[in-house]
């Protein structure tokens, strides 16, 4: 079996090509003909067709038990996401430890970040007896090691399966000094068999405007001109939440980012390591309680946390990740509402040179059809942001999305002629969304790393423009939210519509009449 | 190379006053983790495999991870179903670059993420009945599938959940292997105990319950390739070393491997172990049940594949070793080219290490073979026989760290200032951003191989990119 290397010091091949070469693909095929016993080729391509059938989507979609490919995780990420938006704030994860090494993992690996958290490393014993002395002991050193201003708390679903109760043990873990008396321990039960990373981020907010707001009612809660905003869970939270306070900054609103990880997640590179940096300040979240109002930028990552604030008597206002033009006017007059203060002219411009890029661009856009996939106010977000292009969603898929939801994404669809021909989908999967790709096709979709084997089994291109991003980099960094962001989403769709027009019209003396210098 | 290194800087003074930062009873606990190897000693002189500390941000995974992420997850014609809430499916959804070839979704699952996706009903209710549904819609929807197996979250075990019952029903329905696997993440103190638990069920739910492919003629030149998870293909760079010097290699475990593979294992002449902590034990079963020999190897850097050649084809006959030899003579001029063209870029590179089974100690003479040091290294979840066999790889000096808790590596990384950390994703931006070049040794960094003749040039290319990158020049500011 002797071959030429193909190494070479000169030119390194990895695994790019490496596997290519004839003595690799040779021993790829000696394997799988003399080792593997798997089915003939014939079986496997009738199985693949099948799989891209109406009477596969019809099984597939019959499906009541097992879940393929969700666009969800479950509550603690979310909740971790939540807690880490606070200044010099540690999550502490009281559970098993495997867990938090995979939140750390998720997180960095789309923002390009470090990501910290401590866990309380329950193993046997404490299923058996508790977790009390992990609470203890966990808190202990986390302060000692970790210097944080503020720990946050919350479970896996262990600890929620043993019944281990957060608000005993920290007060345990108090009198035994494990933190002084005075040191903030917010925490929020975050079972895993609940909901989903937006719940959890739910319960992380509720949880720390507990801690300082206190539990009571209290709808006679003097009143400031300040007003809070809650981002929810938002893989953009770098952009995004700069962009809102640049925004609040030209109205000259006094606006509280409730949970602001946008320089947490986004350190610079000098030399020096900031394990927390930035946040919302303790000072400010508990000044918080003093806002006249509150905004939530997405509804289904804030249910628990704005019914909490209405109860102290704060006005509230609730979005789903509201993008383009009118989504963006939505947010503005309501902020020029609560504020008394007209919108700056500088915003009015911004607005007026996206429309004039949108009409720059629209006959690209006009009549595209779409697949969008991902969180419940990202779908509806994005959706509406394109049918304001004269695009089409059609299939509208969120496996963390209810039936309320459907019905909601339903009345959007209804509001406009380019939804004609859209349908959500709550509660399925990405295996659902193929079934839906190879039966109904469109021409694009809007989704997360996750959709991009959805692009390589039906070839239709993938735009990704929410969390997580695990295989571009640094789009985070710039906002999809207000008039700046919504065109930097139509350049990135944009973007792809043109790569994928030259894709298809390159070939030499054959389709090239169409690769056009201009566009 | 000198015999020893960190020679003028006072590790252990750094040991000591790291520690004090904890309180008194972790500070105990965590000293008999730290250690500076001295002249002539008999080990390491760390504890390992004991419970990470509550609060100090432990690097290690779960019993799930070890079983699920790195055991039976890369098997590729058997769907792997996560048994629990949705999270744990979801995050190690397609993270570890287990290479496969196959038509996914149709006779190949690796990058697919399937989960009986918990809900409270579940919990209280238990969640057998809806297992078994989930196997039924598996099957009828992938009907190519070979087998599946059952990996069990946390709650599974806290519920009562009988998960045998499920899978002994099911094989028999389907006539195919369904294997339940008790690796919840609350089980044991690492990453360590899932395998050990994977490896365990693959002995009782696949060898003692399936046969070799009827057909398979063996031949005397028939090994196994165990513990190689074909991380960006590096088993595939390993095999091919194997069939140059005459062996066939009937089986990978597990990456880039199918159920027959493991079932026609037993039919081995030898098995040859590369990551000797996540499989150890499926090999010493087989040599007590089958009298199957085994022999663990080493295929990073020249030296080490060199050796490992040599000690392999010592098992069989004087047409394989003469073969080993030509295959070595064949490859060294590649191999003296890269080491032209790199050694001269990372000679005297000093190099932290911390990552998991084998590649805290397997990668060190890979390193030396470019001329760099070792100055420091440690294992998430070894055990006390990892750490035995790492004391010949590392030199008197060299900080050992078991299962390092995040302000330890943090910090002797601060004060040691190596010329490079390899470790993984948790740790890579902390180093960066202190302006250390970094590579990730669990993934390659999105690059590889690194295993064989072929991947070592890969490797001596990606340390040289990442050493000599400019950017670590221009992190401060000139005003």
């Amino acid at each position: 079996m002797s071959h030429p290397v193909s190494q070479s010091a000169d030119k390194v091949i990895d695994h790019f090509t490496l596997f290519r070469q004839p003595e690799y693909k040779e021993l790829l095929e000696r394997k799988k003909t003399e080792f593997e016993y798997g089915h003939s080729d014939e079986e496997v391509a009738r199985v693949s067709a099948w799989t891209k059938t109406e009477e596969y989507k019809q099984k597939n979609f019959a499906r009541e038990a097992v879940v393929i490919n969700p666009t969800k995780a479950c509550q603690p990420i979310g909740a971790m996401f939540a807690a880490q938006g606070f200044e010099g704030t540690l999550p502490f994860v009281h559970g098993s430890q495997g867990c938090v090494a995979y939140y750390r993992t998720h997180l960095t690996r789309h923002f390009k970040e470090p990501n910290s958290a401590v866990s309380s490393s329950m193993t046997e014993d404490a299923a058996v007896f508790g977790g009390l002395n992990n609470m203890i002991d966990g808190l202990a050193n986390a302060y000692a090691l970790y210097k944080p201003k503020m720990i946050a708390v919350l479970t896996t679903c262990m600890a929620e399966v043993i019944g281990d109760d957060l608000s005993g043990f920290i007060n345990n873990a108090k009198n035994k000094e494990s933190v002084p008396a005075d040191f903030p321990v917010p925490f929020a039960h975050t079972p895993a068999f609940v909901g989903s990373h937006i719940v959890g981020y739910d319960n992380m907010i509720k949880g720390v405007l507990t801690h300082f707001w206190g539990t009571s009612e209290n709808f006679d809660t003097p009143k400031n001109e300040t007003i809070n905003l809650i981002p929810g869970f938002d893989g953009f939270a770098v952009g995004n939440n700069r962009e809102l306070k640049r925004i609040a900054g030209l109205f000259g609103i006094d606006l509280t980012i409730l949970s602001d990880v946008s320089d947490n997640f986004d350190t610079p590179a000098d030399g020096e390591y900031r394990m927390y940096d930035g946040g919302t300040t303790l000072e400010a979240t508990k000044e918080a309680i003093h806002a006249k109002a509150t905004i939530s930028m997405q509804e289904y990552c804030t249910p628990q946390s704005l019914q909490f604030i209405k109860e102290k008597g704060q006005q509230v206002a609730k979005y789903n990740y509201p993008m383009g033009v009118t989504g963006t006017d939505e947010l503005l007059l309501k902020l020029a509402e609560l504020s008394g203060k007209p919108v700056p002219a500088e915003l009015k411009l911004e607005r007026g040179r996206l429309v004039d890029a949108i009409a720059d661009s629209h006959t690209h856009l006009h009549g595209k059809r779409f697949a969008v996939y991902g969180d419940p106010d990202f779908c509806l977000g994005m959706s509406k942001f394109l049918m304001e292009l004269g695009a089409e969603p059609v299939h509208i898929l969120s496996t963390s999305g209810s039936k309320k939801w459907e019905k909601q994404v339903q009345k959007v669809l209804d509001g406009s002629p380019f939804g004609k021909s859209g349908k959500a989908y709550g509660g399925k999967d990405l295996w659902h969304l193929r079934s839906l790709l190879f039966t109904d096709k469109v021409d694009y979709i809007i989704g997360n790393s996750y959709g991009k084997y959805l692009e390589r089994d039906t070839k239709i291109p993938l735009i990704r423009l929410t969390y997580p991003i695990f295989d571009r980099h640094h789009h985070h960094r710039y906002p999809t939210w207000g008039y700046q962001g919504a065109l930097n989403v139509l350049v990135r769709i944009l973007d792809r519509i043109f790569e994928d027009m030259d894709a298809n019209t390159n070939i030499v003396g054959e389709t090239d009449y169409s690769f056009d210098l201009v566009r | 190379m000198s015999l020893s290194v960190n020679e003028g800087v006072d590790v252990k003074g750094l040991v000591d006053k790291v520690l004090e930062a904890y309180p008194e009873k972790s500070r105990k606990r965590r000293a008999k983790h730290l250690n500076v190897l001295e002249a002539e000693a008999k080990d390491c002189g760390v504890k390992s495999n004991i419970k990470s500390i509550p609060g100090v941000m432990t690097i290690r995974g779960c019993a799930y991870a070890g079983s699920k992420g790195v055991v039976w997850g890369p098997i590729k014609d058997m769907i792997h179903i996560s048994h629990g809430p949705v999270g744990c499916g979801y995050y190690s959804w397609s993270g570890r670059r287990n290479y496969y070839v196959g038509d996914t979704g149709v006779d190949s699952w690796g990058t697919m993420h399937f989960t009986s996706d918990f809900q409270e009903k579940d919990i209280v209710f238990g969640g057998d009945k809806k297992l078994h549904k989930v196997i039924e819609e598996i099957n009828e929807l992938f009907p190519l599938v070979n087998g599946i197996s059952i990996q069990s979250e946390c709650p599974i075990g806290l519920i009562g959940d009988d998960i045998e019952a499920v899978a002994r029903a099911k094989s028999e329905e389907l006539g195919k292997p369904v294997v339940p696997v008790r690796c919840e993440g609350f089980r044991g103190v690492s990453q360590s105990l899932g395998h050990h638990i994977a490896n365990d069920v693959i002995r009782d739910w696949i060898f003692e319950k399936t046969e070799p492919k009827e057909g398979f003629v063996s031949t005397p030149y028939d090994v196994t390739i165990i513990g190689d998870y074909n991380i960006g293909g590096d088993a595939w760079a390993s095999r091919i070393l194997l069939e140059e010097i005459g062996l066939r290699v009937i089986a990978q475990w597990s990456g880039d491997g199918t159920l027959a593979e493991l079932e026609n294992t037993p039919k081995a002449k030898v098995n040859l172990i590369h990551c000797y902590r996540s499989m150890n034990y499926i090999a010493r079963h087989m040599e007590e049940k089958f009298g199957i020999p085994w022999m663990e190897y080493n295929f990073f850097g020249p030296s080490q594949i060199a050796e490992s050649l040599r000690k392999i084809a010592a098992l069989f006959d004087d047409t394989i070793k003469e073969n080993a030899e030509k295959v070595i003579a064949k490859y060294q001029p590649m191999v003296d080219a890269v080491i032209a063209k790199f050694k001269p870029r990372l000679e005297g590179k000093k190099v932290m290490i911390y990552v998991g089974g084998l590649r805290p100690r397997h990668v060190v003479d890979a390193y030396h073979d470019l001329g760099m040091e070792i100055v420091g290294t440690g294992y998430e979840f070894a055990h006390n026989d990892d750490y035995q066999r790492t004391q010949h790889y590392v030199k008197e000096g060299t900080l050992i760290y078991d299962d390092v808790t995040a302000f330890e590596l943090e910090k002797f990384v601060e004060v040691m200032r190596p010329d490079l950390v390899a470790s993984g994703i948790k740790e890579k931006y902390v180093f960066q951003k202190m302006g250390l070049p970094f590579r990730q040794m669990h993934s390659w960094d999105y690059s590889g191989p690194y295993h064989g003749y072929d991947g070592f040039a890969i490797f001596a290319r990606d340390m040289d990119l990442a050493i000599n990158n400019p950017v670590w020049g221009i992190m401060k500011a000139p005003f």
